[in-house]
C-alpha cells in the first residue's frame, strides 16, 4: 500500500516534472519514456561533467554514472556548478559532491558516483553497460582510451573541450563519422594543452548545450537531426564554426577500420605518474589497490608535524612545501610539484 | 593590393604576398600548430597546404583541438 503511493507520488511528479520537455515534439512521451530507460557515462566530473550531468539529471536520463578522480577546491567553484563552499571544506571527492547535488535535483532518477582514475580496467566495464558516454576530461590520453572503448563495444561517445573562450565538440559514432584516432594528427602534444589562460564558464554551458543537445537526440531516436561536423566557437570573439570531417574518417585506423588493434588500450602495470593539466599537481597510481586510509592515518600521526585532514574518501596532510592527498583506491595527488620523480619520491617518504 | 578573404566567418583584407593557405597560417602565427583547415568546404589535408590557392572572397574555416574541460 504504501509502496503503492510512493509509485504514485512519483509517476505524478514525473508527469509534470518533464511535461515542457515531453510538450517538445521531437522528444514527446515516447522520448521521455527512453531516456528515463537511459544509461550515460560522464567521464569526468570537473566544468564540462557538472553541467552535463545537471542537464541529464533534469531531463530524466534513467541512470547516470560519473567518475573522476579529483576533490572540490576552490578554484573550482568559479565554473563548476554542482559544487558548493562546504563540498570544498569537506575536500569531497567530486563524483560524490555531484551525486548529492544531483540527487536532491532529482530523486526519480539512479546516479553512480566513481572516486577513481578512468583507466582501462574500470572503464572498459563502464563502457559495455551504457548507451552512450559524455566526454568530460581534461586529457587526450583518457579521450583515446575513452575512444577505442568506445569502437570496441559500439557506443557513441561525445567529445567536447574547453579552454579560454573557445569550445569545441563532436560526436563519435561507431561505423559512422571519423574517430578521434582517425583525427590524431590534429591532436596536440601532451603538455600544450596544459594553458594557463584560464577559462570563462559561459563556454563550459556553450559545449555541454550540445553535448547534451546530442545525447538527446541520440537517446530519444533523433538520430536523423545529430550535427555530423565538428562544431567549435569562440564566444568572445563572436565565431561560430562547423566543419565536415566525414573525408577525415580513416580507411586504416588502427582504432575503427576493419584491421582494428586498438592500441589505446594497451595497458601498462607499473606505477603510473601523470602531470595534472595547470595544477602543479602529480598523480600517482601504483599497481596495489585499495588502501586502509585509517591504517595509513595512524602511521603518518607518529609523526607530530603532520596535520591530517580526513573525510571517508581520502585524507590529506600537507609537509614541506607539498600537500598530499591519498584516496582510497591507494592514487594520490601530490600538489607543490610538477616532477614526477619529485613526487615518486615524497609519496615513498610519506605513504609507503 | 589586398586580397579579401573570409576566415572563421569574420571579413580579411591580406596583402598579395598571402598566396597560399600556409601563407595564410603563418600570417595569423598559427602554422606551427596542429589544425583542420577547411577551404571552400573542402577540407585540406595537411600537405595540400602550401599548394592550395587563395582567392577572393575564398572561405576558410580553422579549426583546433583543445583539452581543457
Amino acid at each position: 500500500m504504501q509502496q503503492q503511493a510512493v509509485r504514485k507520488k512519483g509517476s505524478v511528479l514525473a508527469a509534470n516534472r518533464y511535461h515542457r520537455q515531453v510538450l517538445f515534439a521531437p522528444i514527446g512521451e515516447a522520448g521521455q519514456e527512453k531516456l528515463s530507460q537511459s544509461h550515460v557515462l560522464i567521464v569526468g566530473v570537473g566544468a564540462l561533467g557538472s553541467s552535463s550531468a545537471e542537464a541529464l539529471a533534469r531531463a530524466g536520463v534513467g541512470k547516470l554514472t560519473l567518475i573522476d578522480r579529483d576533490y572540490v577546491e576552490e578554484s573550482n567553484l568559479q565554473r563548476q556548478q554542482l559544487f558548493s563552499e562546504l563540498d570544498m571544506k569537506n575536500k569531497l571527492p567530486k563524483a560524490v559532491a555531484a551525486k548529492q547535488r544531483l540527487a536532491a535535483v532529482n530523486s526519480l532518477i539512479e546516479i553512480e558516483a566513481i572516486v577513481g582514475d578512468a583507466e582501462a580496467d574500470n572503464l572498459s566495464q563502464l563502457v559495455s553497460q551504457v548507451d552512450l558516454i559524455i566526454d568530460a576530461t581534461d586529457n587526450f590520453e583518457t579521450r583515446l582510451l575513452l575512444n577505442d572503448l568506445a569502437q570496441k563495444y559500439r557506443k557513441p561517445w561525445i567529445y567536447g573541450a574547453c579552454v579560454a573562450s573557445y569550445g569545441i565538440t563532436f560526436t563519435v559514432i561507431p561505423d559512422q563519422t571519423p574517430c578521434l584516432q582517425c583525427l590524431q594528427d590534429y591532436i596536440p602534444q601532451q603538455g600544450a594543452t596544459c594553458d594557463s589562460v584560464g577559462v570563462i564558464q559561459p563556454v563550459v554551458q556553450k559545449v555541454t548545450s550540445h553535448q547534451v543537445t546530442e545525447a538527446l537526440k541520440l537517446l530519444t531516436g533523433n538520430e536523423a537531426n545529430l550535427s555530423g561536423k565538428l562544431t567549435a566557437f569562440d564566444l568572445w570573439k563572436n565565431q561560430h564554426t562547423e566543419v565536415d570531417v566525414a573525408t577525415l574518417r580513416n580507411p586504416d585506423c588502427p582504432s575503427c577500420s576493419e584491421a582494428r588493434s586498438y592500441p589505446n588500450l594497451a595497458y601498462d602495470a607499473r606505477m603510473k605518474t601523470t602531470v595534472l593539466c595547470g595544477r602543479d599537481t602529480v598523480q600517482l597510481r601504483p599497481q596495489s589497490k585499495q588502501v586502509e586510509l585509517a591504517e595509513v592515518a595512524r602511521e603518518l600521526q607518529k609523526n607530530k608535524q603532520i596535520q591530517l585532514v580526513r573525510n571517508p574518501y581520502l585524507l590529506s596532510f600537507e609537509v614541506d612545501s607539498f600537500r598530499i592527498v591519498l584516496f582510497q583506491d591507494g592514487r594520490a595527488l601530490i600538489h607543490g610539484t610538477m616532477d614526477q620523480m619529485e613526487a615518486k619520491n615524497i609519496y615513498y617518504r610519506y605513504l609507503s | 593590393m589586398a586580397m579579401k578573404i573570409i576566415v572563421n566567418g569574420d571579413g580579411l583584407a591580406v596583402s598579395e604576398d598571402i598566396k597560399h593557405i600556409k601563407d595564410l597560417l603563418d600570417y595569423l602565427g598559427v602554422a606551427d600548430k596542429p589544425l583542420i583547415v577547411e577551404h571552400n568546404q573542402q577540407i585540406l589535408q595537411k600537405e595540400a597546404h602550401e599548394q592550395s590557392v587563395l582567392t577572393e572572397g575564398d572561405k576558410i574555416e580553422i579549426v583546433h583541438f583543445v583539452g581543457g574541460g
